[in-house]
Order: structure tokens, then C-alpha cells, then sequence
């Protein structure tokens, strides 16, 4: 059965608007919208042309080779599937326990990855929007000129993305395609003068995610009558917690709420998510629909992420992020809790908490230690599951027993958020498209519904993409009759 | 002063390589080219705002990327900075990483060309296309002269 507003009920009587992107490479999104004669909204759709060549791109190749190959998926967060794929094939090589050392190693990495990625799209994708109004001069909201209006807060972002990119080069040994996490541990370790390097930075990275935190928290506060509204849903969360409820980034059990906020399950075994998670097919989208088999397709669907992880876990194991995770459940009575904008707000508490873990991690000697790798009994399947910092990432490998790969399938956090964003998506169109004149501002308000989930269309579609969009208005007949670009 | 090399590209996705291949065969070709002076060269899947950073104390930079619409076997066009940003992309132009460079670093970016090599074919894992490995010829080629042109 669709959604509302899924698939209009007479649209040969309707006008179309296609907001359609200009992609360097196979993978986009458009967003196509169906009015009707007295311009109400009838229909809504994103779609995002998902490009699955890669599972079986990976077929027939050895192994141990996947930790590396799969980095080629996107150039945005590599080290996010080079650590799933390491997770997925530990179980195959058995090493279902990795050594303390590998493990920190590898939960290092993987707090730099989330502090870049956070810090890129915040400072310089999403902050123009929220400092400037979605409304405002496109000229001017943008990355430059919120570095003429707020140079500062531009440095700062470029030099927290700097700060987790040197955590990835030395744990993954290089800038691009690095090889520091294998199948059953790591390959390096960090010496005491680089964790001595990046301890003389962390303390400024701290202050700074904590600057960036009050700035979105104002921000919010300032405009929570209307930010508590954008797009507006309820709807299921999924994300993994660790044994005590702690948000964790790396290793855990999964969580999955409903829109009421009941458990439906949780501490679930990763090994076991495709009992619990199903994807639906729909005849107008190339990507999948993800939803919990528990409460099947209709009521399943789910959002993952920011949003999910800090609103839907027990507590943070950091003081300074948990103090803010608290204020964030209390504002306004738990107003935001569901608000897709308040991705923003719980994305640089994330950042906080990255920067908090690593602080605590660059004291650890264990970082420093040669005890690297594990091996067990060997298995034929073997699932990976961490919290990407774009929501949960699920890597899923079948192989033979000459140690090719005979099956892969890969759950993406913007695959997750498939049917989240397109809920987000009619709910600003009913908003303020409703019989108007298309312009910039209105354009951006569907970006900025999109923008909130950060969604990686490259990932996605398993391609190095972009996101640029362009709308048409096209009437009846099929004929242009207003048109807006924006280039990626 | 260096003179920075900047290719970027995905080395998974056929064509898309150019950028990370040419740099690939300046690395190998630097030992035997005194005359090209103090030389960095990066590579990365493409363009993010902390590279700004990458720029800082260079004399010139040449950015290297693949291109479908320019003319074979490549093209060299000077840059300007640019305030057109893409923000809703995570990759950035080499123009609007001039202008965040002058805007984050407090003075003019180096003088910055992009060289364009033509480009045929993007499919998963497939290697360079005879196509774009005779343009990348051509293009080491003259990245050479580039790099020995120190006026």
C-alpha cells in the first residue's frame, strides 16, 4: 500500500515538477513532485538511482582484498566501509575477539572519520543554511560567504576536518586508500610521538566541537517554533548500543524503536540483521526500502543516525557530550526529539563525543602496542556492522571455500533513511510548495529537508556522485516552463 | 618554493583515475628531473575544503582531474577563484578552493591552472581506457614542461 502522497491517484491531470540533478558519474537523486489542476500537491518522490555494480563487482575476488577495494565505494567516508568490511571479515577469519590493541586502533580511526565527516557537513554544508535562513541570497549561502561573514567558524571546520584526517592517515598508514585495518586486527600500530602529535591538538579540538554545539543549540532555540516543524514525522529509529545502552560507533547490539518510541528490539545480534530487516522494492525507485520485519513494510520504516543514535541511546560515556545529549532531550519537553532538523543539533553533539573518545583513546598504551591480529576457526559468512556518521552501515560477505567472494550485500545509512527522507520530503512540498511560483528559496527548502540526513549519494548508489539539483516546471503538454539549476 | 601537483579521482572507477595516475608517473619520473625544482604531489578522491591547507607555501599548483567535455588529450585553463560553491556536494571546485584558501589562510592563493585530461569511460573497476592512457601521455608530457617552465 503507498503513503500518502507516494503515488498520486490521477496524474494524468497533474503538472510535474522534477527537481533533477547533472551527475559527473552514474548514481543521482531527483526529487519529482505532481500538482494538480488547483496546484495542490499529489504527489511526492525521491529517488535515488542506486547503482549495484559493486556487490557484484567484488565477486571471484579474494577476501582479504575487500578491505581495501571497498574504499572505492566513496570518496566521503572510505574508512567507514574499509572498518565494516574488516568486521565482516573478522567473523569469516574467526577472530570474533581482536585484540585490545586492534581494537582501540581501529575504534581511533574510526572517531576521526566521524569528526571529519561531522565537521565537513556541518561547517560548510549545513551552517549556511542554518546562519543565513533558507531564504537568503544564494550568493551568499554558501561556504564563502559564510567565510566572509563568519571566518572564523570557516577555519575552525577546516582545521577539525585537517585534525581527523591526520587521525586516518597514521592509523590507516595513508591519506587514500589506506590498509591499517585487515581481517582479524590491524597491520600498525601508532608510535608514542604520533599519539604525543595528536594529543597536542585535541584539546582545541574539544573547544571547538564545543563551540559548535552551543552555536546549533542557540540556533535551535532561537528558531524552535519553526525548526521543531520542518518536515515534522514521527517514525521508528535503529541504531547500535552497546551491552550497558552507551552510544557506540563501532560495535554493539541493534536498537530498534517504533514511532512511539517502544522497543521492538534490541541488542540484537548483527550477525542475525537480516531476520530483522527486510528491503522493499518499489517500481519507482532503483534504491531499496529498508523496514523491521517485526512491524513489516507499512510501519517498519525507520530513520538511522544522528538523530537516532544520540535521541535513541542510554547515555553517552563522555561527560561533556552526555551533559549536552541530556539538554538535548530536555529542550522543549523533547520537541526536537523527532525533528528532522534537529539531525543538525545531535550531529555536533556526535562531534563532541568523537573528540571526547579520542582524547581518552590517545592515552591509552595499548594504542601502541604490537599485539595486532587474531585468527580462529574459519566460516563461510560473516556480517559487519558499525555506526558510519551517516547512520548504521551493514556489510554482509558470503565466501567459498577457495577464499573468493561468492556474495556481498550492503545496507548504507542513506538507504535506511530512503523512506525517512521522502516522509521529510512532502512534508516541506505540502509546506511551501502548495501552488507557488518555483523559486531558489523554495528549492531549497526540499534541499535543506534532504541536507538534514546528510545523505551520501555516492554511497548510495555505490559511485562517486554528486548532489547537485535542477528543477523544472513543466505543464501539461510537457513543456518547460520554469527552470532553476544549481550545480553540484 | 614547491610547485604542488593536485590529482584527484577515484582509482576504482575507470577513467576517473586520470587525476591519480598522472601523479603516479610524476612520482616516478621526479628523481630524474632536477630542473623541476621542489615538487609536492597529492592525490586524493577529490576535493575537500581542508585541502585549502594543502596550498599553503606552494609557489603554483596544478590541479589534475579527468574530464568528459573537454577536448582530447587535455586542456589547461588558468583559474580565478570562484564563490560558486556547490554546498550541496561534499566535493568543491579548485576554484572555490582558491577563494576558501584566501578566505581561511588571510592572503592570495598561488597562481592555480587545472589540467584537464580527456576522459571516455567511469565503469566500476575497469582500467584506463586506450583512449584517456594515450591522453595521459600527452599530459605527463606536458605537466613536465609545466613543471621545468619556472619563470
Amino acid at each position: 500500500m503507498p503513503f500518502p502522497l507516494e503515488t498520486a491517484a490521477h496524474p494524468e491531470n497533474s503538472r510535474r515538477v522534477v527537481i533533477e540533478p547533472v551527475s559527473r558519474v552514474e548514481g543521482h537523486g531527483k526529487v519529482t513532485i505532481l500538482l494538480d489542476e488547483g496546484n495542490r500537491v499529489r504527489e511526492v518522490r525521491l529517488h535515488i538511482v542506486e547503482f549495484r555494480g559493486f556487490e557484484k563487482f567484488i565477486q571471484g575476488r579474494p577476501y582479504w582484498e575487500v578491505p581495501v577495494l571497498v574504499q572505492r565505494l566513496c570518496g566521503i567516508c572510505p574508512v567507514s566501509h574499509h572498518l565494516a568490511a574488516s568486521k565482516a571479515l573478522d567473523i569469516i577469519v574467526g577472530a570474533r575477539r581482536l585484540t585490545p590493541s586492534a581494537q582501540k586502533l581501529r575504534r581511533l580511526m574510526h572517531l576521526g572519520q566521524i569528526l571529519q565527516s561531522h565537521a565537513l557537513h556541518f561547517f560548510h554544508l549545513a551552517s549556511p543554511d542554518l546562519l543565513f535562513g533558507f531564504d537568503a541570497d544564494p550568493a551568499r549561502r554558501n561556504i564563502a560567504g559564510l567565510a566572509a561573514a563568519h571566518p572564523d567558524i570557516a577555519r575552525k571546520g577546516v582545521l577539525l576536518r585537517k585534525y581527523g584526517q591526520e587521525i586516518i592517515r597514521m592509523t590507516a598508514g595513508k591519506r587514500v586508500h589506506g590498509t591499517g585495518s585487515v581481517p582479524g586486527g590491524v597491520n600498525r600500530n601508532l608510535s608514542r610521538e604520533e599519539r604525543r602529535q595528536l594529543a597536542a591538538g585535541i584539546d582545541e579540538v574539544i573547544a571547538w566541537s564545543m563551540e559548535a554545539v552551543g552555536m546549533v543549540k542557540r540556533l535551535f532555540a532561537e528558531n524552535a517554533r519553526a525548526w521543531e516543524g520542518f518536515g515534522h514525522y514521527r517514525s521508528g529509529f535503529l541504531s547500535l548500543v552497546r551491552a550497558d545502552g552507551a552510544l557506540d560507533f563501532y560495535d554493539g547490539g541493534l536498537r530498534a524503536s517504533d514511532a512511539g518510541g517502544g522497543i521492538v528490539f534490541d541488542h540484537a545480534d548483527c550477525q542475525d540483521y537480516h531476520e530483522r530487516i527486510h528491503e522493499e522494492v518499489k517500481p519507482w525507485s532503483y534504491m531499496k526500502f529498508p523496514f523491521l520485519v517485526a512491524l513489516g513494510a507499512q510501519d517498519g520504516w525507520y530513520r538511522v543516525g544522528p538523530l537516532a543514535r544520540v535521541g535513541r541511546c542510554d547515555f553517552l560515556s563522555t561527560p561533556l557530550a552526555e551533559a549536552e545529549r541530556l539538554a538535548f532531550k530536555e529542550f522543549d519537553g523533547g520537541a526536537a526529539l523527532h525533528a528532522p532538523l534537529a539531525y543538525h543539533w545531535c550531529r555536533m553533539i556526535e562531534m563532541l563525543h568523537a573528540a571526547e573518545g579520542i582524547r581518552e583513546l590517545l592515552g591509552d598504551d595499548d594504542l601502541s602496542g604490537t599485539d595486532l591480529l587474531v585468527r580462529g576457526t574459519r566460516a563461510l559468512r560473516g556480517v559487519g556492522v558499525l555506526e558510519a556518521p551517516r547512520g548504521t552501515l551493514i556489510h554482509h560477505y558470503r565466501i567459498n571455500e577457495d577464499e573468493q567472494v561468492v556474495g556481498a550485500n550492503l545496507i548504507v545509512s542513506t538507504t535506511h533513511n530512503n523512506q525517512a527522507m521522502n516522509e521529510a520530503v512532502r512534508r516541506v512540498a505540502m509546506r511551501y510548495l502548495d501552488g507557488r511560483k518555483l523559486t531558489e528559496g523554495l528549492l531549497n527548502h526540499i534541499e535543506v529537508a534532504i541536507r538534514a540526513f546528510d545523505p551520501c549519494l555516492s554511497c548510495a548508489t555505490h559511485a562517486l556522485g554528486k548532489m547537485p539539483l535542477m528543477a523544472e516546471l513543466v505543464d501539461a503538454d510537457g513543456s518547460v516552463i520554469d527552470r532553476l539549476a544549481k550545480d553540484g | 618554493m614547491a610547485s604542488l601537483v593536485f590529482g584527484w579521482g577515484n582509482p576504482g572507477r575507470g577513467d576517473d583515475a586520470l587525476g591519480p595516475a598522472l601523479i603516479g608517473r610524476l612520482d616516478a619520473l621526479a628523481p630524474a628531473h632536477p630542473e623541476w625544482g621542489e615538487v609536492r604531489l597529492l592525490t586524493d578522491f577529490q576535493l575537500q575544503p581542508e585541502h585549502a591547507l594543502d596550498l599553503e607555501g606552494c609557489e603554483r599548483v596544478l590541479f589534475v582531474d579527468a574530464g568528459a567535455s573537454c577536448p582530447a588529450p587535455f586542456a589547461l585553463e588558468r583559474l580565478a577563484s570562484s564563490r560558486e560553491f556547490g554546498y550541496t556536494t561534499h566535493a568543491m571546485s579548485p576554484a572555490a578552493l582558491l577563494a576558501l584558501f584566501r578566505q581561511v589562510c588571510g592572503c592570495e592563493p598561488p597562481p592555480a591552472w587545472l589540467l584537464g585530461i580527456h576522459a571516455a569511460s567511469f565503469e566500476l573497476g575497469a582500467p584506463l581506457s586506450e583512449t584517456a592512457s594515450r591522453n595521459l601521455e600527452a599530459a605527463v608530457a606536458f605537466a613536465g614542461e609545466w613543471l621545468s617552465a619556472r619563470d
